[in-house]
């Protein structure tokens, strides 16, 4: 192994550390909320201005309601009970979880980038590569919803995700650096890899918000959102960012299924070949169009909907890993 | 077109029509049995379904093996399963994307697609050319209301047409109200997306039944011409004749391959290059065939690398003196190292003909593990061979393998693997004769596929991506403004309301806020333009907002 590869697997090896102990202070944020409760807060005003003139409001309901029957579309946005000591501990902990996260991502990033100088080539030419750089994906996409959209209540379960993956792709998948098998040389490939590794970002962040829809819908329902729940947006607005995630990532999926075939037909001489992987991909394409089309259909909206599109990432994951490990195709890259 | 989706697209005071309206079986007439039927395949639940059952019928085929894909495994699946193996065949799980029943759902699906976008399609041309709707009577039913007290009722439609104008909104002004709409785009998108999944489909089918693809190997210095006879094998579509084979002839010069030499992957493949000349009639044209890189043709056909082997170049003498074969044999390598078999047959020998059973080492090394080749590339090559001799056989026409050998009626010359030879050698064979190694060559196996209709394919691909980003993306509103004369109070009001008309949009709220200031001129007649209550909230609430207006 060359000198840059040994630092790749030092700097891979230390992000997974940090990713745990990130891991740690968030499941401490979860517990130190315990005490949290939902209080409904007043009508939001657009603006001062507005709130001199207005006479009478509608319901204050979004149109975009997927169920407005839901008891909790009534009780607006919820904030957790203010200025108390734990709030602050909460708080606290939280953002140490993001710092800690964000050097984590950076020695990951240091990790991949080094594995590319490694390899002379983009870093994605095995499983262990793939699934390295893909989780960098994922982690950075999280890291840009968690500054910029304030998400981080995505925390826990993404830097979990960070946590096993590099843990199983650094003991699992690791090879040693290679150069690249001659079917991997194509502009397809290259441009194929990154799209599948942000869609994957974006169905596995899409999936994480839809868990917590469904955990804090239940919680709504039966009237009692506490502890950290509480913190967390309302369940119609967590069902809507899990909707955007999933939206954003269909059609990223699609071009990346497209580029694939395109490839194929570079390879191969034909672009379908009903490999297993490209039958899970579409397989997974397929079920997030059910997803899609289930939000449109009554009766499907909300939880059955959510449902659909859980499936849709497991079936994602079987692809990514269990497609690898146990089925033989085409797609030599998986050993 | 699906009841549940006109539900979506009508404003909400409308009741949903009654989905659980039953009609009388009994009562049927033919025609009505097939409205029936065709309303239920058309119908939003019934895609859902079929949608559903075809992922789902896709799962098998990754999961047992395809003789499509690996007859070999099929057949060692079939050996070792004697009583699941026929159930599965039955049930065409080993042809799964050939099946009736696959063929069935993806069928249903195409009807159901095709039923489901004419009706959209015809209400989508009627609804582009319409004006937006008149404005509701009741605009404090709409999910999104706000009445504002304001100083200049009489300027106020003109303000806000100003601001529907810049937001891109298609209005509709009558007295005292202006109806707006903006997204039309979005079902147009829908449209465009579902539409295009039909072309693709068609041209997939297209590809399918009027295509072909076959094999042929090809020794360096050998070429191929497309006719029937030149392929060792060959699968095509339903539709497909042999005037679909294109003329055209390739030959394959020399074939460069490279493996890694590093301590890494060692021996694993890392180029192949043909360098190759071919014509279409014309006069040759040199090209070079690479693992990704097919050679093109002008009618789109392609010419691919698709694996390669050693081919011996030998010569045999029979006991007369003549030479009775001459050239590169096609030995199938059977590992990564290429240890690889061959059969030399010489039917014209005489007195006797002649046979060999050889196996071939490119690196040849001796150790613990026996003989053996320790390296892909022809480092040190190796041919060890077993002669037959048998009374000459009459021309039978039945066309034999060329990598097995029939033994019966000969005899062997010598014990199994006498025959050791390195390139430029020779062998005595007892009985007269001899057999030369002169050098080693490397054959290639090219395939040759011609899929019609993939640009069809391909631009239906570019369309329902682009379709469904429209689709996805564009949010289609409605919102309402109307200036009543008098208020409760005795001030002026307007009213402003709003409607979405798409699954998990947001923000309409705002533009009602927004509409309802820039309408009632709150801007300028708010005493303090302070900062908004909104920013001061809890950070991780405001930002959690703009997540979702962004
Ligand atoms: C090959 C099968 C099909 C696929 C892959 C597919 C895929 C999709 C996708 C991805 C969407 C989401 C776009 C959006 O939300 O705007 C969608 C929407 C839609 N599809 Fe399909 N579709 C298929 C067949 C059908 C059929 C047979 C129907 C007719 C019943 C249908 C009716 C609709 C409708 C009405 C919408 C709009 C839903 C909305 O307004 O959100 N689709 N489809």
């Amino acid at each position: 192994m060359n000198i840059y590869g040994e630092y790749s697997m030092l700097a891979m090896v230390t992000a997974g550390v940090i990713y745990m102990l990130a891991v740690l202070i968030h499941a401490a944020e979860w517990a130190s909320a315990r005490g949290t409760r939902v209080k409904v807060r007043p009508a939001r005003t657009r603006s001062a201005m507005l709130a001199g003139a207005v006479v009478a409001r509608g319901a204050g309901t979004d149109a975009a309601d997927p169920e407005p029957a839901e008891p909790a579309a009534d009780t607006g946005p919820t904030v957790p009970e203010p200025t108390h000591k734990e709030l602050l501990r909460t708080e606290k902990l939280g953002r140490i979880g993001l710092a800690i996260t964000t050097v984590g991502v950076a020695c990951h990033a240091v990790g991949v980038i080094l594995r590319g100088v490694a390899a002379g080539r983009a870093p994605w030419g095995n499983m262990y590569e793939f699934t390295t750089t893909s989780l960098l994906v994922l982690m950075l996409a999280y890291l840009v919803v968690a500054y910029r959209f304030g998400m981080r209540w995505l925390g826990l379960l993404a830097v979990l995700v960070g946590t096993i993956g590099l843990g199983v792709a650094v003991t699992v998948f690791y090879v040693d650096v290679a150069a690249l098998v001659p079917a991997l040389h194509s502009a397809w490939f290259l441009f194929h890899v990154p799209l599948a590794a942000i869609g994957g970002a974006a169905m596995n962040l899409g999936a994480i918000a839809s868990i917590l829809y469904l955990v804090r819908k239940r919680a709504e329902e039966k009237g009692t959102v506490r502890g950290y729940l509480a913190k967390l947006p309302d369940s119609a607005r967590l069902d809507r960012l899990a909707y955007r995630l999933n939206a954003f990532a269909f059609p990223l999926w699609t071009i990346v299924i497209a580029a694939g075939a395109i490839w194929a037909q570079y390879a191969w001489g034909r672009y379908w070949n009903w490999d297993p992987k490209e039958t899970f991909s579409l397989v997974t394409w397929a079920i997030y169009a059910i997803y899609l089309h289930a939000r449109a259909t009554a009766g499907w909206k909300g939880t059955r909907a959510t449902i659909i599109s859980l499936v849709g990432v497991v079936s994602f994951w079987w692809n990514f890993v269990g497609v690898n490990l146990f089925i033989q195709g085409l797609h030599s890259y998986a050993k | 077109m699906s009841t549940d989706t006109d539900t979506r697209a009508t404003p909400v005071e409308q009741p949903a029509p009654d989905r659980r309206r039953r009609r009388d079986a009994p009562g049927l007439s033919l025609r009505e049995l097939l409205r029936f039927c065709w309303t239920q395949l058309t119908a939003m639940r019934t895609a859902l379904t079929l949608l559903f059952l075809a992922a789902l019928a896709a799962i098998p085929g990754s999961l047992f093996p395809q003789r499509s894909v690996s007859p070999g495994q099929v057949r060692t699946f079939l050996a070792e399963q004697p009583f699941w193996g026929p159930v599965l065949d039955a049930l065409r799980l080993f042809d799964v994307y050939t099946s009736p029943w696959f063929s069935a759902i993806y069928l249903l699906l195409l009807v159901s697609l095709i039923g489901c976008i004419t009706p959209r399609t015809i209400a989508y041309a009627k609804a582009v050319r319409a004006q937006p709707v008149a404005t509701p009577r009741r605009l404090s039913r709409l999910p999104a209301y706000l009445s504002v007290r304001t100083r200049d009722p009489q300027g106020a439609l003109d303000r806000a047409e100003t601001w529907l104008r810049a937001k891109h909104f298609r209005i509709r002004r009558d007295g005292d109200s202006i109806s707006a709409e903006r997204g039309y785009l979005r079902e147009a998108g829908n449209l465009v997306f579902h539409v295009s999944l039909v072309i693709m489909l068609l041209g997939i089918a297209a590809g399918v039944l009027y295509g072909y693809r076959g094999t042929a190997v090809v020794p360096e210095g050998r070429g191929f011409s497309n006719n029937l006879t030149q392929y060792d094998d060959i699968s095509s579509g339903a539709m497909f004749t042999d005037r679909d084979l294109t003329p055209f002839t390739v030959l394959a010069d020399q074939l460069d391959v490279r493996f890694e030499t590093g301590p890494h992957a060692f021996g694993a493949p890392r180029e192949f290059t043909l360098h190759a000349r071919y014509t279409e009639g014309g006069p040759l044209e040199s090209a070079t065939i690479q693992v990704n890189h097919p050679l093109q043709l002008s009618d789109g056909t392609q010419v691919h690398l698709l694996a390669h082997g050693y081919a011996p170049q030998i010569t045999v003498r029979d006991g007369n003196g003549q030479v009775a074969w001459s050239g590169p044999v096609v030995f199938v390598p059977e590992d990564g190292n290429f240890n690889s078999t061959g059969v030399i047959k010489v039917p014209d020998a005489r007195p006797e003909r002649l046979a060999f059973e050889g196996r071939l080492l490119p690196t040849a090394v001796v150790d613990e593990r026996g003989t053996r080749s320790a390296f892909p590339d022809a480092e040190n090559p190796v041919l060890f061979l077993t002669a037959y001799a048998g009374a000459p056989k009459a021309e039978s026409g039945v066309p034999e393998n060329v990598y097995t050998l029939d033994k019966t009626g000969m005899r062997q010359l010598t014990r199994a693997q006498e025959i050791q030879l390195t390139p430029g050698s020779s062998y005595q064979l007892p009985d007269g004769g001899s057999v030369s190694f002169d050098g080693l060559q490397r054959w290639t196996r090219l395939q040759v596929s011609h899929t019609p209709a993939m640009g069809v394919t391909l631009v239906g691909t570019g369309l329902a991506v682009l379709g469904l980003c429209l689709s996805l993306f564009i949010r289609p509103r409605r919102l309402w403004v109307r200036v009543p004369a008098v208020g409760a109070g005795g001030d002026p009001v307007i009213e402003v309301a709003g409607l979405d008309r798409a699954d998990a949009r947001s923000g309409l709220d705002i533009d009602v806020e927004d509409l309802a200031i820039a309408a009632a001129d709150l801007d300028r007649a708010a005493p303090g333009n302070g900062p908004d209550p909104a920013d001061t909230e809890t950070p991780s609430r405001v930002t959690g907002d703009r997540a979702e207006e962004s």
